[in-house]
């Protein structure tokens, strides 16, 4: 099993960013909007490139979706891009009627999820837009957990016929997956194999998994890991496989539990193989302003919360 | 065709039986704007857009259009219907269970001519302004086209939208507005006064133009010629047509009542008699 290390901390963003530049050089149906955040989703690149292929819509995020549904008719791939507040909650209509229901080629693409937007505060830190945008009919739902991944996970969905929402965030944090990497839409990774329990994460707490996983094991406790990047369409049976070894299985991610990843887990778990399941997540609740380490920690959202769901949710089995 | 030739006089007659049965058939559906706006669909898919034969969905190569009050939808599919989008008889289809004639219109269910859902007022504009900045990247020439109510105007977007299209001068899109004065709940002055509809987009950056008569075929057939002379000079388009909501039914006309309302069989039998029969029906 590779062992995981962290190859220097990096920003989710930033990986999105160096995606896009790639994309502005191989694939000229690409073209961005953009609503006046231009510099946090490093964007700078693709747009010194490729300026004809660049849309600045100004703060009027409505508008730029309903653009990026237009641009589709006649060829071209949009990718939207502002915060994950501003890409979901604010414009939930226009991406539901303009995008998904009416099939358009959209990737939506969200920077600063979560609480790991950390000072801007609760205003800003969206911790629902994983179940608004799951639920919507025909949309896939992604969200990388370091730079290399996002950056791989911008260049996939290019590819990819339909509507994308990609999440993503702004602090920089390790960066292990390898820069190599084949990004399968859909595909979980097995990070770590373990036999006890099974640790399913998504995002920025997929290295805190991993962290934990490391401690356990000093603890004699063998926790697996997997890494759902695609929350949907989900792996169902990459989970089933992993739950059905370890018998249990707690989910990490940082989104509200209600509509997150792990009611996802629960799902596919309560109709094929009922198992404990633990949630690290926020538990119904808004976030607030503090440095992104205060906010994970305060919220429960990090390698601490994921051990001491591992301990719960073990005496349950 | 030529403009005004009886051809498209019966047309319009024949689309507004269409309207009126499709509505009555299954007692839902708007007629008001429909029947309202029924020259200025004749006009544009029969005489003033350039189109190709068949549907492909990213219209390469001939004008596009966008229909933003998707509620108008049986003006919109009897006129797709009878350039010949799809079976005439399939409007016997309207709004029933399994059809692709959905109350309003949708590109989820494969109905050719149709290119974007709507229904959810003020999305359309936005959605033209981004084909048409496709068809610049795609050096086509060609324009794009959309409808609005003007009670639709009320929605923010469409200002997010008006104000982008100056600003970046987006000038092959003309976006007419159905300014027939009428909303659901009353007349738009009573409900949420829009003022001069002109005068707003002009101090936005339009380039604005009116129908006055946007019930008169002459008239329609005139204005949209005019406002394809001036698109690809630096703005974007404006139309601003004046219509009588109900247009061709005495009783549905002068009134907000039938903006969502289906006749009964008596008042269908009224109405129908007032549009006699002129290409057949479906």
């Amino acid at each position: 099993m590779t062992k995981y290390t962290d190859q220097g901390k990096k920003d989710t963003r930033s990986g999105f960013g160096a995606g896009m530049t790639e994309l502005g050089r191989t694939n000229p149906n690409v073209v961005a909007l953009c609503a006046d955040l231009v510099g946090s989703l490093k964007l700078e690149t693709f747009i010194e490139e490729n300026p004809e292929r660049f849309f600045q819509v100004g703060i009027a995020e409505a508008n730029m979706i309903g653009i990026a549904a237009g641009l589709t008719v006649g060829g071209k791939i949009p990718f939207t891009s502002t915060f994950a507040n501003f890409s979901t909650g604010r414009v939930y209509d226009q991406i539901r009627q303009s995008v998904a229901y009416s099939d358009k080629n959209v990737k939506i693409c969200a920077s600063h999820a979560g609480l790991t937007l950390g000072e801007d505060g609760a205003t800003h830190q969206i911790l629902e837009d994983i179940g608004l945008m799951k639920m919507l009919p025909g949309m896939t739902v992604i969200n990388p957990c370091d730079f290399n991944q996002t950056k791989a996970a911008t260049i996939a969905i290019a590819e990819h016929e339909g509507p994308v929402y990609l999440r993503f965030g702004r602090p920089k944090v390790a960066n292990f997956t390898p820069a190599d990497q084949k990004f399968e839409i859909g595909k979980a990774l097995m990070l770590n194999e373990g036999t006890d329990v099974t640790i399913i994460a998504t995002g920025h707490l997929v290295w805190e998994s991993l962290l934990a996983a490391e401690a356990l094991e000093s603890q004699g406790i063998s926790a697996e890991v997997v890494n759902i990047h695609t929350i949907k369409p989900l792996d169902d049976e990459a989970i089933l496989a992993s739950v059905k070894k370890t018998g249990c299985v707690v989910t990490a991610e940082e989104h509200n539990y209600l509509g997150g990843l792990g009611e996802s887990v629960a799902r596919v778990l309560a109709s094929h193989l009922p198992a404990p399941q633990e949630f690290v997540a926020t538990k119904d609740t808004f976030g607030e302003s503090g440095t992104p380490d205060q906010l994970m920690e305060k919220y429960g959202l990090n390698n601490k919360a994921i051990q001491e769901a591992v301990l719960k949710v073990l005496k349950r089995k | 065709m030529m403009p005004n030739s009886k051809e498209l006089q019966d047309l319009v007659i024949q689309v507004r039986r269409d309207i009126l049965r499709m509505v009555h058939k299954v007692n839902s559906g708007h007629p008001g704007g429909s029947l309202g706006c029924t020259e200025f669909f004749v006009a544009l898919y029969n005489e003033i857009m350039d189109l190709k034969e068949g549907f492909d969905m990213d219209g390469h190569g001939e004008d596009v259009f966008f229909l933003s009050n998707g509620h108008i939808s049986p003006v919109f599919y009897s006129v797709l219907a009878r350039r010949g989008y799809f079976p005439v008889d399939e409007l016997n289809t309207f709004r029933l269970i399994n059809s692709r004639l959905q109350g309003h219109p949708t590109t989820h269910e494969g109905l050719p001519g149709v290119r974007i859902a709507s229904g959810s007022l003020g999305q359309g504009m936005s959605v033209a302004i981004g084909a048409a900045l496709t068809k610049k990247l795609n050096g086509d020439d060609h324009l794009v086209y959309s409808l609005h109510g003007d009670g639709e105007l009320q929605e923010g977007q469409n200002w997010e939208a008006i104000m982008y299209a100056a600003g970046k001068k987006v000038d092959n899109l003309i976006a007419t507005i159905d300014r027939n004065g009428q909303q659901i709940d009353g007349s738009t002055e009573d409900v949420m006064p829009l003022g001069d509809v002109a005068e707003k987009f002009k101090v936005f950056g339009w380039d604005v133009m009116e129908i006055e008569n946007g019930n008169n075929l002459d008239q329609v057939i005139a204005g949209l010629n005019e406002a394809k002379s001036r698109t690809g000079k630096g703005k974007p388009v404006c139309v601003v047509m004046t219509t009588e909501m109900g247009n061709g039914v005495d009783f549905m006309m002068h009134t907000h009542a039938w903006h969502g309302k289906a006749p009964s069989d008596e008042q269908l039998a009224t109405a129908l008699d007032q549009n006699p029969e002129t290409l057949g029906d479906y």
